[in-house]
């Protein structure tokens, strides 16, 4: 699949957003942070630039963003659909969780709703921008059902590293607080090397014989394709990443996405606050460049089933 | 609307028959043609007289080279939408601009409010949604819809217009759900198949396979040989015997 | 088919709510006018609707009614809005100002250009006419074209037919006065047996697939011998993948195998052929090898019922076919059926012999002679047709042989095509499938006398200064005194057409015509005037040379060739090497007249002939090529073109010649709707209203004969009495298939030193050998004069369906489907040379060589290579980028094919052609293949100067055509 960068971008940027937003309302909620102004507003505000920035950023991929309003109305059976409607709800709760921290602090029936409200909404936006992908039969490396879970994950391992950027950026950071983060980190690196390994062995059953029904004559090669210059199907689907740059990548994505931050935040529990926060930093963007190397990856990686009537011959 | 109806009146659809199609073209210029200005207008294209030229086009034809030696194949394989009456690119729409009609199962792309995430594009496995650049949203085949009804139209061009163009009769048009109708026999008889049945997708076009041949891999030689080494004279004497005889004009 | 569609209503049952579905307007009325006219997209010449709305194409669809096409439409015609808006279109009347080939032209008024071109005719014409060089390519106006050159007075005719198939016309025409596409087609509605020798497209491009469609119903067998396997050659049901060149050896196989298995239809060959002619045979005599004559020149049988010799034209005998008879003069003579008996039962074409160079197992070529043997004489289909003969009986039933054959270029374009078609021809007459149901059905004006009566014009004393020729130039030469030469047997055309080179030359050497004039050989000429060929490129042997001809200057700095006029309607190639150019309209704009004096539209059940007119105004200073001939026609004071007092005689131009003109007193370019009331057809008074009566009728006119003159038309009292009443024969005299060609043997018998015209000592033996009165085969030319194991491979071109030449690269939708060319070359092969797919090769021939994407195939012969045909352009050209895929990857092969032959003993060079036609033998080409460095640049070679474009029309980025039609989208980007 080509890899569109708005995209890219887009589940980067918001998974980041709503990880930061669950963790800072999850940690709110459960007294491990004080809840100051500051922290509301720095660390709710990035959340939020974050998920926003994400958003604009998906729009650059419409044709005709100017309509964009009308992707909340098919939630019913889209999951597109349903990643918007969600996203935005959270803003809901996660709005009157802003404004409860900024300007009555984290107490009461109130705040805790917001919290739980905001935290599931986040959670269940992921997932729901993980089932765009994994609800597509057509292209196998996205129909995988590690798909959403490592969406969740990944989202839970950025907004971690981000919390405890913020966190050093106004003090200390709790204990447990990193530790979890390192779990998270750990758990998304799991599950996608498992992805990757489930993706490589499991047999790629769609050949070009059935999708054109020759396969009774033999082998399926293209002669001449209906253009001769690539088209709008050929350019969205037919990207391909050689091997050896996959591999490259992915040891990449895994590095700096998840063994690096994971290491520096690590050490930075041990290190003292001005060189923490520098270690939290590079943590984030080391996470940063995996991530999006790991989303980049998982376009380009993903082979789509249309590409068999092009000359692929498996998919 | 991006549910699917549970049912459809009609299932309206093509059949394309491989074993007649010889890849003319004719099918998808002049499905280009009919549709840059109806239902769909305009079907852009970019740098049409540049380096790389490109457009959206409804129907494709593709050439395949199938099988080894003396058993292989050339098959052209025109592609279009297969009017699939459980395809996800229509739930997975999230403006519901895509849609398959309760009436007679035509999945169309409402122009006024797709917003070109190409997100059904990603769920047809059969490459059949083209992505507009320049009007920024999603085309595909139609099934000449501003065709079929049209009243402006006699009654026997109310057809696709790739049906009416098609020199070699290759392909037809009908009520796939009406087990009378001409398109279900000819289904039934030629062993007509779907693409990628494993999808699920259930698509409604059909296409019919390549008849089997009828040469050397298939035929035996029944007809006597002769011996390299014999003389021709006697093939001449027998000619001559069998020609000296009483002729009339 | 369609059925129950267009009805739709919903049915009960239905759940998802209706309500919320969009309204779709599902019936937008399409257009506000329609007008009926003739495409031009391609020369298959079917019937067009044109949807107008608000003065802009809406769209073009077949015409239901018209007899080619049937309402169907090709890939191309489909796109014809493309061609019509095309950037390309030339807009106004141009002089060159910079160097022939820069393309720096100025914009010039009509005036100016008309009287140009009128100052350098009217010197050649009253100097000397033959300096003058017309030729036009893909046009369908030869009857006047012809007509134009012979009022001027130069033998330097002839259209494109030298390219494509004379070789068939002639072969087909000298065999039995008719031949394939506009002379005849198979019977496709009761053969049951086709067999299709190399053909990809042809001009019958819509009646092929309306036919093939047909076939595949009625599961009648389909046999293709192409050495490719695509298109039309996919679909069959047997594919013999054969050797180039080597068809003559396949077919003469077939026929050994009738021979030798005695299934031949006897009866069929004393009817209608001369099998039973009595040939004379007296070796070293001057008349060795003719017919045997009676005192009246009546050829000679041997009547098995008197035992006495009788004309052959008597019905009241039984001719003999087999046996040797004494003439009256005591010499020896046999039947003609005899020879060749002997000649294909020799060992040389049995299919074990012929297997191996064929590579066509002998097995195989058995099976197919013996099934289509079964089809001809045991699943005969008889129709219950009353008919009368030419001598007067009557017949209850016509009964059919139904094996159907059609063959085009892959036999034709070879320089063995004359003998390997007649062949062919020779193959359907012993199985008595000519004009019989289920065979082959000729169109009129065909059948006609084989060889057809006319005899080319342009001999020494018929060329004078000022003085229209005394004839058409082409014609069918009946021996040597025939031709067109000087007393030293040098050509008086340019072209050498109807020389000792080509005698039989029937369509010209189109393709020598500039080489002859750069080389000044057989002289050198002052004007050259082309219309509709893009000769600088696609339609040329060896561009370099044809360009080095047309830029090469004198000492003085003029050009070699002074003065080039050309009238094209776009930007190609050609353009840029003219000193002036006449711009024509698109073929929308302009009337065009599908005559039965040319090249008609008629149809196995009556002849048919059509026209163009102006369905939309152009938008540019153009005009119709015609209308612009018969201004400079009446300009140069042409005695055709002009009144006595030598005003206009055409002042309307084509549309008024169309009706106006008579070529013989009631006979003029359309039959339809003579008389003065439309009453007549054939033979009548002009009518006024006769554009009008074709207009309204879709544009074409067919008269369909009666049932009992549809069959058997060489011999059909009823057909041939109405063929004479039109004009299309002149008397009604059966026609006799000539298996054994008398004609050639005179040409034979004048390189053996007979008779008074005589082949110089240079070309006797070339004659001796190529003018065997039956059919042989011999190796294609360029595989015996060069090393054939430094260039081992066969190259070919095919046409691509949705492509017409170069024309279709201008067109946005065509060059979608066909912006580069592959080389495509047999998978084994590939792996034989470690070339994979889409590797960069080297294509080298004998004189050039070509860079070429490769794309590996099984439906190919492994010793071929085969390409598009003419999807390479220049950069530059046709309105394109500079760095378009056509320009950068698109190649041609004319690069590699040399218009001359190797020299020989004497060192004089033959044109790469057939020796009896001239055909250009563009099928023989061989090759090596190696793989290109992969340090090479991944683009084509030879890559030439870009082309400045003429037009300087700036093409759009961008194209939305029809956005404007669709008035049920909302306006402006809504939300
Ligand atoms: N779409 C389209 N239609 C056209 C044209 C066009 O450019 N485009 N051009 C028109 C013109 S001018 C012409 S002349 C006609 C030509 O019409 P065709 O005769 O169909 O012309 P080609 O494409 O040259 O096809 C020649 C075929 O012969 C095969 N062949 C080559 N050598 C041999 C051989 O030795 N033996 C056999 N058995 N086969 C062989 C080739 O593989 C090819 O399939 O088409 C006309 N129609
Ligand atoms: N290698 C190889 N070469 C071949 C062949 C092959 O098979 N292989 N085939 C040969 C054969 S059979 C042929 S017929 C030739 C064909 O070759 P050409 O006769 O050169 O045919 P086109 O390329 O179509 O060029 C015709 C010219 O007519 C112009 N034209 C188009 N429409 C109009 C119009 O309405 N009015 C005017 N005035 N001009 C117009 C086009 O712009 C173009 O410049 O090619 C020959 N060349
Ligand atoms: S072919 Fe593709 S676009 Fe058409 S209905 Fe099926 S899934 Fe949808
Ligand atoms: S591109 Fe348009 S039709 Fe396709 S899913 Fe998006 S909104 Fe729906
Ligand atoms: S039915 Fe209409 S829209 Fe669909 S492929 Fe045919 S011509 Fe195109
Ligand atoms: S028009 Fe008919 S024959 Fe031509 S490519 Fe389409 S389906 Fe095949
Ligand atoms: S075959 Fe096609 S291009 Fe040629 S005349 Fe017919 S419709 Fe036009
Ligand atoms: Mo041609």
């Amino acid at each position: 699949m080509h890899p569109a960068y708005s995209v890219i971008i887009f589940t980067t940027m918001s998974g980041a957003g709503f990880g930061l937003l669950a963790w800072l309302a999850a940690l709110a909620l459960l007294g491990r942070i004080e809840a100051t102004p500051a922290l509301g507003i720095a660390g709710l505000g990035l959340a939020f630039a974050l998920i926003v920035a994400g958003l604009v950023s998906s729009t650059a991929h419409l044709g005709r963003p100017e309509r964009a309003w009308r992707a909340f109305s098919q939630w019913h059976t889209s999951w597109l659909s349903r990643e918007g409607v969600l996203a935005v709800a959270t803003f809901v709760p996660a709005g009157s969780l802003a404004l409860c921290w900024t300007f009555t602090g984290a107490r009461g029936a109130f705040f805790s709703a917001a919290a739980v409200l905001a935290i599931a909404l986040a959670v269940a936006s992921v997932y729901a921008t993980g089932m765009i992908y994994q609800s597509l039969t057509t292209i196998r490396a996205w129909a995988h059902p590690l798909v959403a879970p490592i969406y969740v994950a990944v989202a839970a391992a950025t907004g971690g590293t981000l919390t405890l950027f913020v966190l050093r950026t106004f003090g200390d950071v709790p204990y447990g607080v990193a530790e979890a983060s390192i779990l998270f980190s750990l758990l998304a690196a799991i599950l996608k090397y498992a992805y990757w390994q489930g993706i490589d062995t499991e047999a790629r059953t769609h050949t070009a014989g059935d999708a054109t029904g020759l396969s009774r004559f033999g082998t399926v090669r293209v002669l001449d394709p209906p253009h001769t210059q690539a088209n709008f199907v050929m350019r969205e689907m037919g990207y391909t990443v050689a091997r050896k740059h996959a591999k490259t990548l992915r040891v990449i994505a895994l590095s700096l996405g998840f063994a690096l931050p994971t290491v520096l935040t690590a050490v930075s529990l041990a290190a003292p606050t001005p060189g923490a926060l520098l270690l939290a930093g590079l943590a984030v963007v080391s996470m940063a460049i995996g991530i999006l190397t790991e989303r980049w990856l998982f376009f380009a990686e993903a082979q789509h089933v249309v590409m068999l009537f092009y000359g692929a011959q498996r998919a | 609307m991006t549910a699917l109806p549970s049912s459809t009146g009609q299932k309206l659809g093509l059949v394309i028959d491989l074993d007649t199609c010889v890849g003319c073209q004719a099918c998808a210029t002049s499905c280009k043609e009919w549709n840059t200005g109806g239902y769909s207008a305009p079907l852009t294209d970019t740098d049409p007289y540049g380096a790389d030229p490109d457009g959206a086009w409804l129907n494709r034809v593709h050439s395949y080279d199938v099988g080894e030696g003396a058993t292989s194949r050339t098959v052209h394989f025109p592609r279009s939408c297969l009017h699939c009456e459980t395809p996800a690119c229509v739930t997975v729409c999230p403006t519901g601009a895509s849609y398959k009609r309760a009436s007679d199962g035509i999945v169309l792309v409402n122009p006024d409010t797709c917003i070109g995430c190409k997100l059904c594009s990603w769920a047809c496995p059969y490459g059949a949604r083209e992505y507009d650049y320049t009007d920024g949203i999603m085309k595909k085949c139609t099934l000449c819809v501003d065709r079929i009804y049209n009243e402006h139209l006699p009654p026997e061009d109310r057809v696709p217009a790739c049906v009416r163009a098609c020199p070699t009769g290759a392909r037809h048009f009908g009520d796939l759900g009406d087990e009378d109708s001409d398109v279900s026999r000819l289904v039934r008889e030629r062993g007509g198949y779907d693409l990628l049945p494993e999808m699920g997708y259930k698509p409604v076009n059909k296409y019919l396979p390549p008849r089997p041949r009828r040469d050397a891999t298939t035929t035996a030689c029944s007809a006597p040989g002769e011996a390299v080494a014999a003389s021709n004279g006697s093939a001449i004497e027998k000619l001559f015997a069998f020609a000296d005889k009483i002729l009339s004009r | 088919m369609q059925e129950k569609a267009g009805y739709a209503t919903p049915s009960p049952g239905v759940q998802s709510d209706l309500s919320s579905e969009p309204h779709v307007a599902t019936s937008v009325p399409p257009a506000d006018e329609i007008k009926t006219t003739t495409c031009y997209m391609c020369a298959c010449r079917c019937g067009i609707q044109v949807h107008l709305k608000d003065g802009k194409i809406r769209y073009i669809d077949g015409n239901r009614k018209h007899p080619v096409n049937r309402g169907v439409i090709c890939g191309k015609g489909s796109a014809g809005i493309m061609q019509h808006y095309a950037p390309s279109r030339l807009r106004a009347p141009l002089k060159r100002v910079g160097p022939r080939g820069s393309g720096e032209f100025v914009e010039i008024s009509w005036d100016e250009a008309l009287s140009t071109a009128t100052g350098w005719l009217a010197e050649v014409r009253s100097k000397d006419p033959s300096k003058l060089a017309f030729f036009s390519g893909r046009d369908q106006s030869q009857s006047l074209t012809g007509w134009w050159a012979m009022q001027f007075g130069t033998p330097n005719f002839a259209a494109h037919g030298g390219f494509c198939s004379v070789n068939m016309a002639a072969g087909g025409l000298y065999t039995f006065g008719g031949s394939f596409w506009e002379f005849g087609e198979p019977d496709w509605d009761l053969t049951k047996y086709f067999l299709l020798f190399g053909v990809a497209e042809d001009h019958g491009s819509n009646p092929i697939k309306i036919a093939l469609g047909k076939l595949k119903k009625r599961g009648a067998k389909i046999v293709s011998i192409n050495p490719v396997r695509t298109g039309y050659n996919a679909i069959a049901d047997e594919w013999l993948g054969i050797k180039p060149g080597t068809d003559g050896l396949l077919i003469g196989a077939l026929i050994h195998e009738l021979f030798r298995t005695k299934q031949i239809d006897l009866d069929y060959l004393v009817r209608y052929t001369n099998a039973p002619w009595l040939v004379i045979q007296d070796p070293g005599a001057k008349d060795d090898g003719l017919f045997a004559r009676d005192a009246d020149g009546k050829p000679l049988c041997w009547d098995a019922n008197t035992k006495t010799l009788a004309a052959a034209s008597r019905v009241d005998i039984a001719p003999s076919l087999v046996g040797e008879f004494t003439l009256p003069d005591g010499r020896k003579a046999v039947p003609a059926f005899r020879l060749m008996a002997e000649r294909y039962l020799d060992m040389s074409y049995a299919p074990e012999s012929v297997a191996p160079e064929t590579g066509i197992t002998a097995d195989t070529i058995r099976r197919i002679a013996a099934e289509i043997a079964d089809v001809a004489f045991k699943q005969t289909v008889t129709l219950p047709i009353k008919w009368t003969d030419w001598a007067g009986r009557t017949h209850s039933e016509v009964i059919g042989r139904p094996v159907a054959m059609h063959a085009m270029r892959g036999i034709s374009a070879h320089s063995n095509g004359f003998h390997t078609c007649r062949l062919l021809h020779i193959l359907q007459i012993l199985l008595g499938t000519i004009d019989v149901p289920g065979g082959f059905r000729y169109k009129a004006p065909f059948p006609k006398s084989a060889p057809p009566a006319n005899k080319p014009v342009g001999k020494p004393d018929q060329i004078k200064p000022n003085t229209a020729l005394p004839g058409m130039h082409l014609g069918f030469p009946g021996g040597p005194e025939d031709l067109l030469i000087h007393p030293d047997g040098t050509p008086t055309r340019i072209d050498k057409a109807y020389s000792w080179d080509a005698p039989i030359a029937a369509h010209g050497l189109m393709h020598m015509a500039i080489n002859n004039a750069g080389l000044g050989d057989p002289y050198s000429i002052d004007v050259l005037f082309l219309y509709m060929a893009n000769m600088a490129w696609n339609s040329s042997m060896n561009i370099g040379a044809t360009l080095k001809h047309l830029t090469a200057t004198n000492a003085d700095g003029s050009y070699r060739i002074p003065r080039i006029i050309y009238s094209d309607a776009y930007s190609s190639e050609m353009v840029a090497y003219a000193d002036l150019i006449l711009p024509d309209t698109t073929y929308l704009e302009r009337y065009d007249c599908i005559s039965l004096l040319d090249r008609p539209i008629s149809e196995p059940d009556g002849p048919a002939d059509a026209i163009r007119h102006p369905v939309v105004k152009p938008d540019r200073d153009v005009r119709a090529f015609q209308d612009v001939l018969i201004d400079l026609g009446a300009r140069l004071k042409l005695p055709g073109f002009t009144n006595g007092d030598g005003t206009a005689r055409y002042p309307g131009g084509y549309a008024d010649y169309i009706v106006n003109h008579e070529r013989s007193p009631g006979v003029g370019p359309l039959a339809g709707w003579r008389g003065e009331q439309g009453e007549s057809f054939g033979v009548g008074k002009p009518n006024p209203q006769q554009l009008e009566r074709y207009i309204a009728n879709g544009s074409f006119h067919l008269h369909r004969l009666p049932r009992e003159a549809q069959y058997l038309k060489h011999a059909n009292k009823a057909y041939l009495e109405f063929a004479k009443s039109v004009g299309f024969v002149g008397n009604t005299e059966p026609i006799i298939f000539q298996l054994y060609s008398e004609a050639m043997q005179k040409f034979r018998l004048a390189a053996r030193g007979h008779g008074p015209v005589q082949p110089p000592a240079s070309h006797k033996q070339r004659i001796e050998r190529f003018f065997d009165p039956l059919p042989f085969w011999y190796a294609p030319f360029e595989g015996s004069l060069i090393d054939e194991t430094a260039f081992p491979m066969h190259a070919i071109t095919q046409r691509p369906m949705a492509m017409y030449h170069s024309w279709g690269s201008q067109n946005a939708w065509l060059r979608q489907i066909h912006a580069a060319n592959h080389l495509y070359m047999a998978r084994s092969r590939g792996a034989q040379l470690g070339i994979a797919d889409n590797d960069w090769v080297w294509i080298s021939s004998a004189i050039g060589r070509v860079k070429a994407q490769v794309r590996l195939m099984e439906g190919v012969n492994a010793d071929t290579i085969w390409t598009w045909n003419a999807i390479g352009k220049r950069s530059g050209a046709w309105g394109l980028d500079k760095d378009a895929p056509e320009a950068k990857k698109g190649f041609l092969l004319n690069h590699l094919i040399s218009e001359l032959l190797p020299p020989r003993d004497g060192g004089y060079r033959y044109s790469n052609s057939d020796p009896v036609t001239g055909q250009a033998a563009w099928y023989d080409l061989r090759v090596k293949i190696e793989r290109a460095a992969p340090d090479e640049a991944q683009e084509t070679w030879p890559l030439f100067e870009p082309l400045t474009s003429p037009t300087k029309t700036i093409a759009p980025a961008l194209l939305d055509f029809g956005r404007a039609f669709n008035t049920e989208r909302k306006p402006g980007r809504s939300v």
